[in-house]
């Protein structure tokens, strides 16, 4: 539970002995505590509660099950009524590209 | 934003609830175990969108809300100490005692300051040798990894000006609590997403098994909830019963096993009281003897004042998805936000706090919830 | 069902919906806590704020033109239509990126006359200055509000100084005061709201209120959020003169400082007793201040801008009004995020990402990081 989000590792440096790292999160980037992520690289994404890094994301298992949401029951596209809302969104979905490209 | 604006997805959401809808034979309860989870809930009206039949329940998953009166009490007497720097979520500071909350103690001239995180109480104890830096240490097992963090630096800086008030709650021993209490209609879990990150969910296992419920360690985003109740509700639809892991982007079954072991280096399970429900034995966290030093309960001689609870709140069986906010004749009226009477609605996250912040005391009148006006509404349009 | 105004008295205590209070409450043990002491909540521009006006400043200053409680009074002195307005500024830090508290003491005033419809014209400034305060960073304040009062095309032509004991007075706090001309016919003010109309934005929210609590210690961002502050009475000309026959076709403006877009359009709604419906996918946000609400827990609708306003203008011309908006600098990222319908009166109703609906409320009070 409670608020965590998940942030991008833009460097590593050490303060007083413990392990930190440079996150960035959107368009803004914080410090937060590595100790507990030791294996996280550079360019990887982990997940920051209270200045504080708690899990480094699969990227490839986040790939592999949001495939797996978008492609749900491709059957139900032909028969269930057509969506309330134009299919043009306003924001952009990053991380698109995977195998099966982007069927929307 | 990466990981976040992909789980919010419209179309998709549509798309799990109408597999939802299609998979649902019966009327089934789910409760969401965290306050992070019913805060997206309610924020994203998420519970409007499921098919009728499939009804969410908040569960206890609120720090905040379940922290005992005399804790509060003992946090606000310490901070009201001349000496004293003390440091707390911003999520704590609105949270009444027997007198007052903290924001009425800083008016008054205390030295309260809101962290961001724990770590930063280091900073301050460092910049203020000769003041006491006092940290509310409140939390599910999410925050124990910084807060043991915060006791480990501490410790091996000997920044003897540091403690700590400890009052960290387990999940675990609560769901019992909840699977064992009499009039128990929850038939399915939305796990804590974020406490399994640190813990795994090996726990869950022998719970599931003995009580025969689903139990889904489920995300936070819109789509990650719908997601961990459709899987809810296909494992109850089939009679299953056994733990699956929605949130596989974040977390495996064994957790993280650093912060395992410095949760474990730190602090040691014991008794808790939680405010609403009672004493759940082994439910939460104390600082291991070795950081005595560090332990603000040992350091201040503070007396609890002996708290009273209004007899009207219902606070209890929300917690334990009994009833909800708008079943208590208080709500909305004589308890809001600013003049919480009880545990889920003195913080933010409390079950009632939530559907108050998100107006459910304010629902149109005879509206449908998904309004017919917000339906049609083509704003989008128009800005293309 | 209450009227608008009744659920704008005393929170808690009204609403469409609630169950009737029982009998025995009035035995309950534990007292319902009263403020008895200002507190931090009560500034922010929220519940608090209103509580605090409705229980302590009205009763006493009673009078038609401040009971509209619209950021100017609109003053009729024989022919002439006068806007005339207050505002402090005690912001901290001083100076933050994007502006200063003498920056924001210029617009801040320049923009509640320019949200009646005023040609801004003259402002009064009145400083209380700590002792201990640097030479150099009043000069710089000063320099500053020079910039701005150019910019914004008015003169600050009278003054008062005041300088408190060290301790007492946070640097610097100013005051300003601005009288601005209601010129043709215009008649803009809340209670003109009318069902049908187009809601715009002008442009991200959440810049100014982000910057500033990325200032606080602890919370620092590196990252290009910066305050939004500038003067809106240039826009609102541009807005203004859309070529048409039509007349009075912005019914209501203003601008959303503190207590955000949610706040501003609640106020609104109670004002003119009328519904509100916006569609959250159309609210534009910097991704900057997006991350930086995320890892905070706040929410952008909540966050006080500077620079931004929201108009009501009626439905035939919102594209119109709408593409002049973006020609102009201020208002490139102007959106048409809701309009004002007739139903639930007094309520903001909000469509969410998710495609879910959601009642947005006032800001309770003061907006704090959570961990939750």
């Amino acid at each position: 539970m409670c608020l965590a989000v998940p942030g991008k590792v833009l460097s590593t440096f050490d303060q007083h002995g413990v392990r930190m790292a440079k996150v960035q999160f959107g368009g803004v980037v914080r410090e937060a505590c590595l100790e507990c992520v030791p294996e996280v690289q550079v360019g990887e994404y982990v997940l920051v509660h209270v200045g504080f890094a708690l899990s480094r994301i699969d990227e490839a298992e986040a790939e592999r099950t949001f495939e797996a949401l978008r492609e749900l029951d491709q059957l139900a596209e032909l028969e269930a009524p057509a969506a309330d809302e134009p299919v043009e969104q306003a924001q952009s979905l990053p991380g698109k590209a995977g195998p099966g490209g982007n069927r929307r | 934003m990466k990981y976040l604006d992909e789980y919010r997805d419209g179309e998709i959401a549509a798309r799990i609830v109408d597999k939802m809808r299609r998979t649902l034979t019966r009327p089934w309860v789910v409760m969401e175990v965290c306050g992070g989870q019913t805060h997206s809930i309610v924020k994203n009206g998420i519970d409007y969108l499921l098919p009728a039949g499939v009804e969410l329940v908040h569960g206890p998953g609120c720090p905040v809300c379940v922290t005992p009166l005399e804790m509060i009490d003992k946090a606000h007497a310490i901070a009201r100490l001349p000496n004293v720097i003390f440091c707390s979520f911003g999520d704590m500071l609105r949270v009444p005692g027997s007198e007052g909350d903290l924001f009425t103690i800083k008016s008054l001239g205390g030295d309260v300051r809101v962290v961001y995180s724990p770590l930063e109480c280091l900073k301050i104890a460092r910049a203020n040798p000769e003041k006491q830096v006092v940290f509310f240490a409140i939390g599910f097992e999410t925050t124990a990894p910084a807060n043991a963090m915060l006791a480990w630096r501490a410790r091996a800086e000997s920044l003897n000006n540091v403690s700590l008030l400890v009052s960290h709650v387990l999940v675990p021993p609560a769901l019992e609590a909840i699977l064992e209490a009499p009039g128990n209609r929850v038939q399915g879990f939305l796990g804590p997403g974020h406490v399994c990150a640190v813990m795994g969910y090996r726990e869950y296992d022998p719970i599931s098994a003995r009580y025969h419920v689903p139990i889904v360690i489920t995300g936070f985003e819109p789509l990650d909830i719908l997601q961990g109740t459709l899987m809810t509700v296909r494992q109850l639809e089939s009679g299953r019963a056994t733990v699956e892991n929605q949130y596989s982007r974040i977390l495996d079954r064994e957790g993280n096993r650093a912060a395992q072991q410095l949760i474990g280096a730190v602090f040691e399970a014991g008794d808790r009281k939680w405010r609403g429900i009672g004493t759940i034995p082994m439910s939460g966290y104390h600082l291991r003897d070795e950081f005595s030093r560090h332990d603000a309960e040992k350091l201040f001689d503070v007396a609890g004042i002996a708290p009273r609870e209004p007899e009207i709140c219902i606070s209890g069986q929300i917690l334990r998805g009994l009833k909800k906010p708008h079943d208590c004749p208080a709500f909305g009226s004589l308890c809001t936000p600013q003049r919480p009477l009880g545990a889920t609605m003195v913080s933010a996250e409390g079950a009632c706090a939530a559907y108050y912040t998100y107006g459910r005391h304010l629902r149109p009148h005879g509206a449908d919830p998904m309004h017919p006006v917000v339906r049609e509404t083509e704003i989008v349009h128009a800005n293309r | 069902m209450p009227t608008a105004d009744e659920t704008s008295k005393i929170p808690g205590t009204s609403g469409p919906e609630i169950v009737a209070a029982p009998a025995p409450f009035g035995s309950c043990p534990l007292p319902i806590s009263e403020h008895q002491r200002i507190v931090l909540g009560h500034g922010s521009g929220g519940k608090l704020t209103a509580d605090l006006i409705e229980n302590i400043f009205l009763p006493a200053f009673r009078n038609p033109t401040l009971d509209k409680l619209d950021d100017q009074a609109v003053l009729k002195i024989g022919d002439l239509r006068l806007a005339f307005t207050t505002d402090s500024f005690v912001v901290t830090p001083i100076f933050f990126p994007g502006g200063d508290i003498g920056r924001l003491a210029i617009h801040g005033t320049v923009n509640d006359l320019a949200m009646s419809g005023a040609r801004p014209l003259v402002l009064s400034a009145a400083f209380i200055l700590e002792e201990g305060l640097a030479m150099d960073d009043l000069r710089r304040v000063v320099e500053s509000m020079r910039a701005a009062a150019a910019e914004a095309g008015v003169q600050l032509v009278t003054g008062d100084t005041k300088v408190v004991n060290r301790g007492k007075g946070d640097q610097i706090f100013i005051t300003t005061t601005g009288i601005g001309i209601i010129e043709n016919d215009v008649n803009i003010s809340a209670d003109q709201a009318t069902p049908g109309d187009k809601i715009i934005l002008s442009g991200t929210i959440g810049d100014h209120g982000m910057t500033i609590m990325s200032q606080r210690e602890g919370l620092e961002f590196e990252g290009a959020i910066e305050s939004d502050c500038a003067s809106l009475s240039g826009l609102v000309v541009t807005m203004l003169s859309t070529p048409t026959q039509r007349r009075d076709f912005i019914h209501t403006m203003r601008d959303p400082t503190r207590g955000g877009v949610a706040t501003t359009l609640n106020e609104l709604a109670r004002r003119a007793n009328v519904g509100i419906v916006i569609d959250q996918r159309s609210i534009p946000v910097r991704e900057s201040v997006k991350g930086a609400c995320e890892v905070l827990g706040l929410d952008p609708l909540y966050v006080a801008n500077e620079g931004k306003l929201l108009a009501f203008v009626v439905p035939e011309m919102a594209e119109a009004v709408l593409d002049r908006m973006r020609q102009h600098p201020l208002g490139c990222d102007a959106a048409i995020i809701g309009e004002v319908v007739d139903t639930h009166p007094g309520m903001v109703l909000m469509k969410t990402e998710i495609g879910g609906t959601r009642v947005l409320d006032v800001m309770f009070g003061e907006q704090l990081p959570r961990i939750c």
